[in-house]
């Protein structure tokens, strides 16, 4: 008896959307704007597709990602960059967790750079390049860093700092020379530049919108986004994504598998 | 698989090496690591952890924890901002989830190590590979099983981040590819960091048979534990 090892019967293909669909404003589902300096988190159903848009060419939005369904399952950095030899995002590729299958896919990206090895942006950090400012003295325009606003969302949803691992950061990029050393890069940015996070999975979004940790501007002036939820459906047969790699092929494999 | 970018670099970038004075002879801790095997260990502040590539071209998956609080962890996003570079070598300070010092690096004969390629699973293995390579050994089936053998049981999955790849070489490149290349390693070299804090040391002796971190052929290393001098 043959094994159907890397390959898709006939009624797991038939879960497959033929065609990956194009965004239309008929397919919006809710729009927000988020302002700089703060914090989101949510849950997407698989199907869905978050447009995170740069307002004014500045944002730096830092993303985890967790299963909904199995919040031990997480976006996964390594997993993500070796599986696709790249250590940025962009269109084509995919957010991996760490069981081998794709939280979200990247479909469309007119910014063309997503950091992935920078991290988030701690208090001492923030505070020793800007200052201290508090709630009682400046009310909203208090200074908050992406760690304590991703904590502020983790435990809302019973996750802590230990959940807290290597994190996207939409719209920055960091580029390394030979020996390594890193370089913040504000060339090709833009106003209303913007990138499809297609959840592939039901998916725990949390974001913060505070300045990128190797932003060199000396004022907190995180720059703010508009988060829009459209419904896309999941990566068809022709997808970018599925075809960018024979290791995205495979990816979608597993994630499709555990939706069957 | 041959390396994309195994040209040789100019001298300005070759990592600095340098080679420790401490004497085998007087280590507190010798212990050899079988190819393939996971290692769970505790050592204190001021201890320094030499790791040897016996035979070369070895990686060895490692992760750290503040021993008496295992939430805080070995950060590599928090080392790499720290030094603002992507590779670990001599003089690289290994931070934690906390932005806290946990090891420096004090005598390294190999020269760059990886910290962004993180530890081979069955999962990913099926998604790199092909789905039929799910049923081979892996590092994160390693962690797994040393931390559901480890008798104080402070680890959970959720505490197993991103590791560090000791005698592992992965280049980026300014366009931001990323490769895993032909080992800068050899046999017998070896890399030395001396603890800021009460620490435990969770290694996988990395079983990955697929590509070449370790040459198609993993092999043993050994670990050895200075007091504080």
């Amino acid at each position: 008896m043959s094994v159907l090892l890397d390959s898709t019967t006939p009624l797991a293909a038939a879960a497959i959307p033929f065609h990956s669909a194009r965004f239309s404003q008929e397919r919006v589902l809710w729009e927000e704007p988020m302002p700089g300096g703060v914090q989101w988190s949510g849950v997407l159903q698989r199907g869905t597709t978050l447009r995170v848009t740069d307002l004014e060419g500045r944002a730096n939005v830092a993303v985890l990602l967790f299963n909904k369904e199995q919040l031990t399952e997480r976006y996964n950095m390594p997993d993500t960059l070796k599986a696709q030899h790249t250590a940025f995002l962009t269109r084509g590729h995919a957010c991996y967790s760490d069981m081998g299958r794709i939280l979200c896919s990247i479909p469309e990206d007119t910014c063309g750079w997503h950091d992935t090895v920078c991290g988030v942006l701690d208090t001492p950090t923030m505070q020793s390049r800007h200052g201290v400012h508090r709630y009682q003295e400046h009310r909203n325009a208090m200074h908050r860093s992406g760690l304590d606003g991703f904590l502020v969302e983790l435990h809302k949803w019973g996750l802590s700092r230990r959940d807290v691992h290597p994190n996207l950061n939409l719209f920055s990029r960091v580029c390394p020379d030979e020996s390594g050393a890193l370089r913040f890069v504000r060339e090709g940015r833009a106003p209303a530049q913007h990138v499809d996070l297609r959840l592939e999975m039901n998916v725990l979004v949390v974001l913060s919108t505070a300045p990128h940790p190797l932003d060199p501007s000396p004022d907190y002036t995180p720059g703010p986004v508009r988060l829009t939820a459209w419904r896309s459906g999941t990566a068809g047969a022709d997808d970018v994504v599925r075809h960018s790699c024979a290791e995205n092929a495979r990816g979608f494999i597993n994630t499709e598998r555990s939706f069957l | 698989m041959a390396s994309l970018h195994s040209s040789a670099a100019p001298a300005s970038r070759v990592p600095p090496i340098r080679p420790s004075t401490l004497d085998p002879a007087h280590a507190v801790r010798d212990t050899t690591i079988a190819a393939g095997e996971p290692w769970l260990a505790r050592i204190t502040e001021g201890q320094v952890l030499r790791i040897v590539d016996l035979e070369g071209n070895q990686a060895v998956d490692t992760l750290f924890f503040n021993a008496h609080d295992a939430q805080e962890r070995y950060s590599p996003t928090h080392t790499i901002l720290a030094q603002r570079a992507l590779y670990l070598g001599l003089g690289t300070t290994l931070m934690s989830s906390e932005g806290r010092p946990m090891l420096t690096i004090v005598a390294d004969t190999c020269g760059r190590h990886d910290t962004l390629g993180g530890a081979c699973s069955c999962e990913s293995n099926t998604v790199r590979y092909a789905l039929g390579k799910r049923f081979m050994h892996s590092c994160r089936d390693n962690f797994m099983a040393a931390i559901a053998a480890d008798p104080q049981g402070q680890l959970t999955k959720a505490d197993i981040g991103a590791n560090i790849n000791f005698f592992m070489n992965v280049p980026v490149t300014p366009e931001g590819g990323l490769t895993f290349a032909d080992g800068i390693s050899g046999p017998g070299k070896y890399v030395e960091m001396q603890a800021h804090m009460d620490l435990t040391v969770l290694i996988s002796n990395c079983p990955q048979l697929n590509n070449p971190c370790n040459a198609y052929n993993p092999t043993p290393v050994r670990c050895l534990v200075w007091d504080a001098r």
